[in-house]
């Protein structure tokens, strides 16, 4: 109990010392994140609606394993991504193992499939009342989803926050391909483990206290964005 | 968008924007023990150099030495290190320093190992007691030591053999903590011992054994391997290490006024 009281003090101290270093920390945190789940939601946005209006054969069997995916566990990712970037592996002319851009990249992968499944049902009912109409005009396929994703935007949110939230809390992934070096890929989730390890228990939770605060802050900002959007 | 895609780019390339840097893959025990961020600001200072380290268990960092994706190394297991270096892996491989470990347990002793010099005879008791012990069980140096440590204590501890021994398969930290929660008996390094703070009712036991000398080494991973490999700025930071001013920077580190990091020289005496 003792840790836990002082855990917020330490919290709210590292904040108001504006301490350097978990700035940097936080920034870097947001930054991958931030960046990882743009990428998957451009890349996977698109494609979850293509596969709710096109049919093929191998549609079902597709999103079984999609589905299968959303649990995709993070050290697996982690690992895959550092055989692809090792400097022994297929990438590793691009040099980008132990850098922020490699933690990016990971994320990637693992929020692909939470956008591309997330997508897939929140544009799904939208198909089933528009379909009739879309094909009375005939509408190309392009146009379609594009008409799909406006009608969902507000439910896109969602999405978007849901694999945001995957991204900014996981650790798995980034402290292998990112290596949690000081000042340069050691992000709060990274910093957080490094505490713990070193039995700093109180700082540990603070650190963690203050990155439960900013997923607050950003999906407080995302239901405000929601709340404007089915206003309009 | 358009402008949130411009500073998400400024975010991701501002990185990649900063100085010159080599990579070196470390164990968690030089990292949490504090050590690299006493020393770096010298190096960085004389040199202009980052050094971008890598904490992890020695097998791991020397796995990551073997794969090209660090330009150097420092690490504590002789033995894996003599073999890295043999396989071709590594070149120059210098003594850079060594601290010592030390068995831990809780202040209640329930083996009666507290005093014991001879690091064999506590863990034979600590057998006999059939007392809990943490084990790293990760492959470190520390954890290498631990069964050489078994071994010549005459202790069985292969699977299921010892119940008692429980394997955590994680860093230094977490052992710690597991012991901590335990009362069990860990054996750990001076260094991060020193820096740990959730002791429970943990206190150093025994210590001062010789066999408990831990050395840690430098070696260059081998650029003939690695085409990649910042042969030339890995090469500066190897010799800073090891000249007078690396020497006294290490020597002169210390955790609540301990010395935790000794230089070769005395560990002959």
């Amino acid at each position: 109990m003792d840790d836990i009281g002082q855990a917020f003090v330490i919290a709210v101290k590292l904040i108001a010392e504006a301490d350097a270093e978990l700035f940097a920390t936080v920034r870097l945190s947001l930054a991958v994140s931030l960046s990882a789940t743009s990428i998957a939601f451009l890349l996977g946005a698109p494609a979850g609606a293509f596969l709710v209006v096109q049919t093929f054969q191998a549609r079902p069997a597709l999103l079984v394993l999609l589905n299968a995916l959303l649990g995709l566990p993070s050290v697996v990712v982690g690992l895959i991504a550092y055989l692809l970037l090792s400097r022994s592996g297929p990438l590793g002319f691009l040099g980008l193992l132990f850098t922020p851009q490699a933690m990016a990249l990971a994320q990637v992968i693992l929020t692909l499939p939470i956008v591309l499944v997330l997508t897939y049902r929140a544009t799904e009912t939208y198909w089933r009342a528009y379909r009739d109409i879309f094909l009375v005009f005939g509408a190309s396929r392009l146009r379609m989803i594009g008409m799909l994703l406006d009608s969902a935007r507000a439910a896109l949110v969602t999405v978007f926050l849901a694999a945001f939230g995957r991204a900014i809390a996981e650790v798995g992934a980034i402290m292998i391909v990112g290596g949690n070096i000081r000042g340069f890929t050691r992000t709060m989730t990274t910093a957080i483990v490094l505490e713990t390890s070193r039995g700093d228990l109180a700082l540990a939770l603070g650190i963690g206290i203050i990155l439960i605060g900013l997923t607050v802050l950003v999906s407080g900002g995302a239901f405000w964005l929601n709340q404007r959007m089915s206003d309009e | 968008m358009r402008r949130l895609l411009f500073i998400l780019a400024l975010l991701l390339a501002s990185p990649a924007l900063a100085e010159e840097f080599i990579t070196l893959a470390s164990t968690t025990s030089t990292e949490q023990s504090g050590l690299f961020s006493a020393i770096l600001p010298a190096f960085k200072q004389q040199s202009g150099l980052d050094v971008h380290v890598v904490a992890v268990g020695t097998g791991q960092a020397l796995a990551i030495g073997a794969r090209g994706d660090a330009d150097a190394l420092l690490v504590h297991d002789r033995q894996g290190e003599d073999k890295f270096v043999g396989d071709g892996h590594g070149i120059d491989r210098r003594d850079v320093m060594f601290n010592d470990f030390v068995l831990i347990g809780p202040t209640s002793d329930p083996a009666g190992v507290k005093g014991l010099k001879d690091a064999k005879e506590a863990m034979r008791k600590i057998a006999a007691a059939k007392a809990p012990f943490a084990s790293r069980g990760d492959d470190s140096g520390t954890h290498r030591m631990e069964l050489r440590l078994w071994k010549a204590a005459g202790v069985e501890v292969a699977q299921g053999a010892a119940p008692w021994r429980r394997e955590t398969g994680s860093g230094m930290g977490p052992t710690l903590n597991l012991a901590a929660g335990l009362d069990a008996y860990v054996l750990a390094d001076r260094a991060t011992w020193a820096n740990f703070k959730n002791r429970g009712t943990l206190e150093i036991l025994s210590e001062g054994d010789p066999v408990l000398f831990n050395p840690y080494g430098s070696i260059l991973v081998n650029p003939k391997l690695h085409s990649h490999v910042k042969a030339e700025a890995a090469r500066r930071w190897h010799e800073w290490l090891t000249s007078p001013a690396g020497r006294a920077a290490i020597a002169s580190y210390k955790i609540n006024g301990e010395q935790v990091f000794f230089l070769p020289e005395a560990m002959a005496r």
